[in-house]
């Protein structure tokens, strides 16, 4: 049973770890199934938690919070097609720099307004997203197996999490059962038919990154004020990097997307917990191989030992209609 | 016509174009500064004196310089064969674990100047190293080289600090650092240089690196456009079809591209590990290696534009340690701002100016 019980715990972290991981490499599909590669993730995951944890202090509203955090990404993500779409410039040079933009604007801000090395003010109780409980988790608790997993990692979640479950099916809906969806894909693997079709590959490129700066905007507001309380300095460490692999690992498809980020969430989770405990037969294992695991499988899987990641064709390459 | 099949003179493309968009990205940046209350002008002033005003801030100035012609040089080489290389950040972490241990292994015995030769060659080597994986990936496998030099950062980060923390630490020390190198591991400073320029070094850290980045400047140029090598790199950068049907055997060109630029990415950690602070520490390469690619962008891949771009992230980097001390409200990372908008403006829309200089163009020269 003590078994079981760490088991319940790591899957616990494991899906509170794995949700920015999945609003970021949702966001990212979008994109990158349009044709716009997007190295930028990590800076609009800062930026919006920045803003999050910005608004949420002022107004005392987690909601308030939010919106703030899909703002700055979405315009993040627009910066990112003025360069790369309206003025055809190279998509990972634009990335690049506005994760940079994003990184020191935070710090640079931050400190201007709270003084506190970076940090935003603490947020109040109300500004945040807190758990909830599910109807009947605490009659379930003492059923066994079932039990504890409802009550402790089912059930107590925050509604982001909840909401980036959801998204996934959506995402899917979207992507695959409707005309936007449809012409979103062409747009990546094709745009020259999209434009003969009469469909602008401009607008329609525009309104893929909307989208990500849309689903970006949750990653970045779950950081600030769902796991956390206040905006603390490059809080996104890499996640948004991590999503990018998620993505490429799940060969740019949105279920498997999902299970990608549960994975790395559940590496990142266990390198926690292994951190000073060792194995039997092994030793103790270094953490640092846990925290590089998810970059390895994805050199490896990119390798095409396991499978072929095949990108979108288009990507990374900016229009041009015929002169 | 349209404007984008118009050329345009030398002077334009790679005179007045950079520099209206480098103006852009200081225009913005004055515009944050503005935004949070402080004079933007006063600002700079202050930027130029703490990186210019005294022998030990040009001192520093020209160390920042040195990390960043190499990691500039690095992008650039391998940008001429149309790969972008972000991975010099974590070349240069693994490139420095070269230089310790030649450092750590010679230092008892020899002066630094028999040293040198061998920590260049180690440093390239380890940097070259974990540039291959990405390489052969990408020429063989055809996994984009983007994605797994960013892949490579982290995984190298991750190894150096197990390196550091379980391998080399000092027994009974916190920090995860090697143990400090003797004078034959490391690299003396060019206080006599700046001597002739009547100037007092003090405690920055300015080092033969310099002269080792200068002559890799002069190397790198006579690869890329006076050698077989250069040219074959640098048709593959224009047209990687036009290569293959010319015969230009791709995997070859790729790989060795990538190979010189993680070897002088490797070549940073020569300027921070036994330059400066005589030991390999955790995060010493800094975002120097992500620097590289905003001096790359600006330098036009050019070693002479690279010098440039260098010296103005080296004051940049500079000069902004000392604004923070005199405006506190401005942190050292406005730094991190100023590098985002050169890159964007100077990279990302660096044709957003030409259509309007086209037109300019045509009208003052009457076509």
């Amino acid at each position: 049973m003590e078994y079981f019980d760490t088991f319940v715990s790591i899957m616990g972290s494991a899906i509170r770890l794995s949700i920015p991981l999945l609003f970021t490499a949702l966001a990212g599909l979008f994109s990158e199934r349009a044709g716009i590669f997007d190295i930028g993730l990590e800076g609009k995951m800062l930026a919006s938690a920045f803003a999050a944890a910005c608004a949420a202090y002022w107004t005392g509203n987690a909601w308030a919070g939010l919106g703030a955090g899909i703002l700055i990404a979405i315009i993040f993500s627009m910066l990112h097609g003025f360069a790369s779409i309206t003025n055809r410039g190279n998509q990972i040079v634009s990335g690049v720099a506005l994760n940079f933009i994003a990184a020191g604007l935070t710090i640079v801000l931050g400190t201007a307004w709270f003084n506190q090395g970076g940090r935003t003010g603490q947020v109040p109780p109300e500004g945040r997203f807190s758990g909830i409980i599910l109807p009947g988790a605490d009659m379930m608790r003492d059923v066994p197996i079932i039990g504890p997993l409802y009550a402790n990692v089912i059930s107590g979640n925050n509604i982001l999490t909840y909401i980036a479950f959801l998204m996934v099916p959506l995402s899917w809906w979207v992507l695959y059962r409707t005309r936007f969806g449809l012409r979103l894909r062409a747009v990546g693997e094709n745009p020259g038919a999209v434009d003969t079709a009469g469909v602008s590959v401009v607008w329609l490129r525009y309104r893929a990154l909307i989208v990500t700066g849309f689903l970006a905007g949750f990653a970045g507001t779950y950081l600030a004020i769902a796991q956390s309380a206040a905006f603390i300095n490059n809080m996104s460490a890499g996640k948004g990097y991590i999503a990018l692999a998620a993505l490429i690992f799940a060969k740019w498809k949105p279920v498997p997307v999902m299970f990608a980020c549960l994975l790395f969430g559940f590496l990142d989770a266990f390198a926690n917990f292994m951190q000073g405990k060792s194995l039997p037969m092994i030793g103790e294992v270094p953490v640092q191989i846990f925290q590089a695991l998810p970059y390895i499988l994805t050199c490896v899987l990119l390798a095409g030992f396991i499978g072929v990641a095949r990108p979108p064709k288009a990507g990374g390459v900016a229009y041009t209609k015929e002169r | 016509m349209s404007t984008a099949s118009v050329p345009l003179p030398a002077w334009i493309n790679y005179g007045v174009i950079p520099l209206l968009n480098l103006i852009l990205a200081f225009f913005f940046s004055g515009l944050v500064v503005w935004a949070i209350g402080e004079n933007p002008f006063e600002a700079l002033n202050f930027l130029i004196q703490g990186a210019l005003g005294r022998g030990d801030a040009i001192g520093f100035t020209l160390f920042y310089a040195t990390s960043f012609i190499f990691t500039g040089l690095s992008v650039a080489v391998a940008f001429h064969a149309g790969l972008f290389n972000i991975g010099s950040e974590g070349q240069a972490y693994v490139g420095g674990l070269g230089a310790a241990l030649v450092a750590l292994s010679l230092d008892h015995y020899v002066p630094w100047y028999v040293t040198m030769p061998f920590a260049v060659i180690g440093a390239a080597l380890f940097g070259a190293a974990w540039a291959f994986i990405p390489a052969w990936l990408q020429a063989k496998r055809g996994s984009h080289i983007v994605i797994t030099t960013i892949m490579f950062n982290f995984i190298g980060a991750a190894l150096m600090v197990y390196l550091l923390v379980n391998v080399f630490i000092v027994p009974g020390k916190m920090a995860p650092e090697t143990r400090t190198f003797l004078a034959g591991g490391q690299l003396p400073k060019l206080d006599w240089l700046m001597a002739l320029f009547g100037m007092k070094l003090g405690p920055a850290p300015f080092n033969v690196s310099f002269i080792i980045a200068l002559v890799m400047c002069y190397l790198v140029w006579l690869l890329i456009w006076r050698t077989k090598l250069g040219y074959e790199m640098r048709t593959l950068g224009v047209s990687p079809t036009a290569a293959i049907y010319a015969g230009i055997p791709y995997v070859r060109t790729v790989i060795i591209a990538m190979l010189i630029s993680g070897g002088l990415a490797g070549m940073m950690s020569l300027n921070a590990v036994m330059g400066a602070s005589a030991r390999l520490q955790v995060e010493f390469v800094a975002g120097a290696g992500f620097v590289g690619i905003a001096v790359s962008l600006m330098g036009r891949s050019h070693p002479v534009g690279i010098i440039f771009a260098a010296l103005l992230f080296g004051i940049l980097y500079q000069g902004g340690a000392d604004l923070s001390f005199e405006m506190p409200n401005i942190t050292r990372d406005m730094i991190v701002v100023i590098q985002g908008l050169v890159i964007f403006f100077a990279g990302a829309l660096e044709y957003m100016l030409r259509p309007a200089m086209v037109r300019l163009y045509q009208t003052a020269t009457g076509k």
